[in-house]
């Protein structure tokens, strides 16, 4: 049976700041969703509180994985019940060998009930499998040895975020503006990578501003986020739409939250997510 | 946030607690010295090793010298230090031994326990393993005995290689430099001589292994190492000592040439108990075209004063030290680099990586001084700390002594602590937060842990691993 990854009513503050404010949404294993909507809606935040980040307070609303609600599970105990997100801003680990790195998180995800200190996966069989996962993403094998995102490219930092999902093979993976900031061979070469992970084991949620990645992924369904909530959701042809003229007419359609949002942002002085 | 306490559970060890804390009976010591130190004292060690008159002589004048000083006003608290409450000559068995076979059994235990022999099968060219104030055990290949390579312990260097000792002893740190190299002078026992002839290139790292075993007692190694014209040696030394309730002191002179175009490699690891006042004086002069290189690690410890030093003799000279320090609770690495330029077209480079945690102090205290005649000169400075919690400390003490305007000095410092982001991003892959604090802590330290041999770059993230489980949660 397929997993599930049941979002209900969700609410989340930043520093007491509401930032989401009930927000529901079902992810099924091999599935396909596309999460969209103007800069400071929400859709880093869904993100973030997702994983677990610990400055995203959940006032209210469960996560569930197949019933289970993972609200007061940390980030490790998260991806060990099969979630990721690719990072919109990957951080850069000084010192730490990309194949170290792979090796223990996968040797974690795979076997979560290892403890400290017990061994790690075999060495012949980590490196033949890390080879042939780096090849079919098109990755130079002496990635491996680099320091993780230390020193890469934006591409290289996506590319290296698409490779630990391979490596990792999650139930459910975010993917947090994974094609921003690429020229467009570089976002080809992620959606296309993207789009050889997916199949019935994976259900994804992508978030975007651009179409490219849907074109190789065709989401089963797009949900438009507007001043923390989901305001509208549908197929394909929505995501397409909203690439094409923007977000006037859902902000029409919705003068509540439209006018919360202009609200929140003549409040703030920076803007809460930054415009890549 | 609630923590998964496996790693707590797995091996209760924090910072502070020291994983080889056993000792062996004491019973089987041949001779030990009376507490305290006076002239009496010092004739007594000298008697007991049969030196010549000229060390004897030597030993004393440096006495009168340790008297003589004040002790340092700076660096760490030393109030704790009882100078006639030690012992200063400790002999634990009756002479050197010719295979591992003949060491006492109780030594040798405590060396299996620390892994000698194992190491020694696997790359060794020779072992020198200080047991006490004497050496007890110790190998050299053959093939480099062939050569006309030295590798002694110092206290038979004096006997068997006069002239050579002679020359050197005390050349390149008078006992009149600071306090605690005249108290060495004074009571020195131990310690590695090495001699490397012309041109002789030593593939292997040479190694010693040190360790303090009885309490009260300062162990005043020696070593001295002469690298002539184009050879070139890499001299290795790491020290362990159980733990014990009252303080130990540990106070070694390492006195280094580097003569024309050789390179000499110089590497420890320290990780003494956390009751040991480590107060170390290591001083190289490196004459035309050489490369003299300190990879010093610092962990345990009450408190570590140590400062490598390099004199950079002649144009062409290259200086290099790589350092790290970790200090946990109770501790203070109050250690550094000092590069001197005498001569023109000399370059020196300081790595500096401290991490402090549980309220420990990591210090880095380095300086760097050109002559007035040594122009075209170049130093690079890097000193990167990591505060692990709010309650611990680190400070930079840059001392910058340049009169010359053709001289090049860079000093970058940073200090920075485990973000939040990077927890999260090994969280988020499966890390529980210990691990990835370990792994964050294993890759600051990287760049020095890849200089060392692997055997010792194993033990050095094993001691870190140790030293950050149950940090975290």
């Amino acid at each position: 049976m397929s997993s599930l990854l049941k979002i209900t009513d969700l609410h989340v503050s930043v520093d007491e700041k509401p930032i989401l404010k009930g927000v529901s949404l079902n992810l099924r294993q091999g599935e396909t969703h596309a999460l969209m909507g103007p800069n400071g809606s929400g859709k880093s935040t869904l993100a973030y509180t997702l994983v677990g980040h610990p400055k995203y307070e959940v006032t209210d609303g469960t996560i569930e994985i197949d019933g289970t609600s993972i609200n007061e599970l940390d980030p490790c105990e998260r991806a060990r019940l099969g979630l990721f997100l690719a990072f919109q801003y990957p951080v850069t680990i000084p010192g730490v060998k990309v194949a170290d790195f792979l090796r223990h998180a996968v040797t974690n995800i795979r076997t979560p009930e290892r403890k400290e200190g017990e061994g790690l996966i075999p060495m012949r069989d980590f490196r033949k499998e890390l080879k042939a996962r780096m090849e079919e993403l098109g990755m130079d094998v002496e990635f491996a040895r680099r320091y993780l995102n230390e020193g890469f490219s934006g591409g290289e930092k996506k590319r290296m975020e698409i490779l630990q999902l391979a490596m990792l093979q999650p139930k459910f993976a975010i993917l947090d503006e994974t094609d921003s900031g690429l020229d467009s061979d570089a976002v080809r070469v992620v959606s296309e990578g993207l789009r050889k992970l997916s199949g019935p084991q994976m259900g994804s949620l992508i978030i975007t501003h651009h179409e490219r990645l849907l074109e190789y992924n065709v989401p089963q369904f797009t949900h438009v986020m507007l001043a923390g909530r989901i305001v509208e959701t549908g197929n394909a042809d929505l995501a397409h739409e909203l690439h094409n003229h923007g977000y006037a007419a859902v902000r029409e359609r919705h003068p509540v939250e439209a006018a919360e949002e202009q609200e929140v942002q003549q409040k703030s002085v920076a803007p809460i997510a930054v415009p890549v | 946030m609630t923590m998964s306490d496996t790693a707590v559970l797995e091996a209760p060890i924090g910072v502070g607690d020291y994983q080889y804390g056993f000792h062996d009976p004491e019973s089987e010591y041949v001779f030990k010295s009376r507490r305290g130190i006076d002239r009496d004292v010092v004739h007594q060690i000298s008697e007991m090793k049969n030196e010549p008159a000229w060390m004897r002589e030597f030993r004393l004048e440096a006495l009168d010298i340790f008297f003589q000083k004040p002790m340092p006003t700076w660096g760490g608290d030393m109030s704790g230090l009882d100078f006639q409450n030690m012992f200063y000559y400790v002999k634990a068995s009756a002479g050197q031994e010719k295979s591992w076979d003949d060491v006492p059994e109780d030594i040798r235990k405590t060396y299996d326990r620390l892994g000698i022999p194992e190491a020694e099968k696997k790359f060794l060219a020779g072992v020198k393993a200080q047991y006490e104030s004497e050496v007890v055990y110790g190998s050299l290949q053959e093939d480099l005995a062939k050569q006309g390579v030295i590798f002694t312990d110092t206290d038979s260097a004096v006997k068997d290689y006069p002239d050579l000792v002679r020359e050197y002893f005390g050349q390149i740190i008078p006992s009149a430099d600071n306090k605690f190299a005249a108290l060495n002078s004074a009571v020195w026992s131990g310690g590695s001589f090495i001699y490397v002839p012309k041109g002789v290139k030593i593939e292997f790292p040479l190694q010693a292994y040190f360790r303090i075993n009885t309490q009260n007692m300062g162990q005043f190694e020696r070593t001295l190492i002469i690298v002539d014209e184009g050879a070139s040696v890499h001299y290795v030394e790491g020290c362990t000592a159980p733990t014990y309730s009252s303080d130990s002191l540990h106070s070694a002179v390492v006195e280094i040439i580097v003569k024309r175009g050789g390179r000499c490699r110089y590497t420890t690891i320290q990780n003494w108990s956390n009751n040991v006042y480590n107060l170390v004086t290591k001083r190289a002069k490196a004459y035309g075209d050489s490369l003299m290189e300190w990879v010093d690690g610092n962990l345990g410890s009450k408190l570590t004063m140590k400062y490598p030093a390099i004199y950079l003799m002649e144009p062409g000279a290259r200086g290099e030290t790589l350092s790290i320090a970790f200090a946990g609770k109770g501790q203070h690495q109050d250690a550094g680099a000092k590069m001197v330029h005498c001569a023109p077209h000399t370059s020196s480079r300081v790595i500096s990586k401290s991490i402090s945690k549980d309220g420990g102090r990591a210090s880095y205290r380095g300086l760097v001084k050109a002559t007035h005649d040594a122009h075209h000169c170049k130093s690079n400075v890097v000193c990167d700390a990591l505060i692990l919690d709010s309650h611990s400390r680190s400070d930079t003490y840059p001392y910058i002594e340049v009169d010359h305007n053709n001289v090049t000095v860079e000093h970058e410092a940073s200090v920075s602590k485990i973000a939040e982001e990077q927890l999260l991003y090994l969280m988020s892959r499966g890390m529980t937060e210990a691990e990835a604090a370990s792994m964050i802590v294993t890759g600051f330290i990287e760049p020095l842990v890849k200089e060392l041999p692997m055997e010792y770059a194993v033990e050095m993230n094993k001691l870190i691993e140790l030293q950050m489980e149950g940090s975290v949660g």
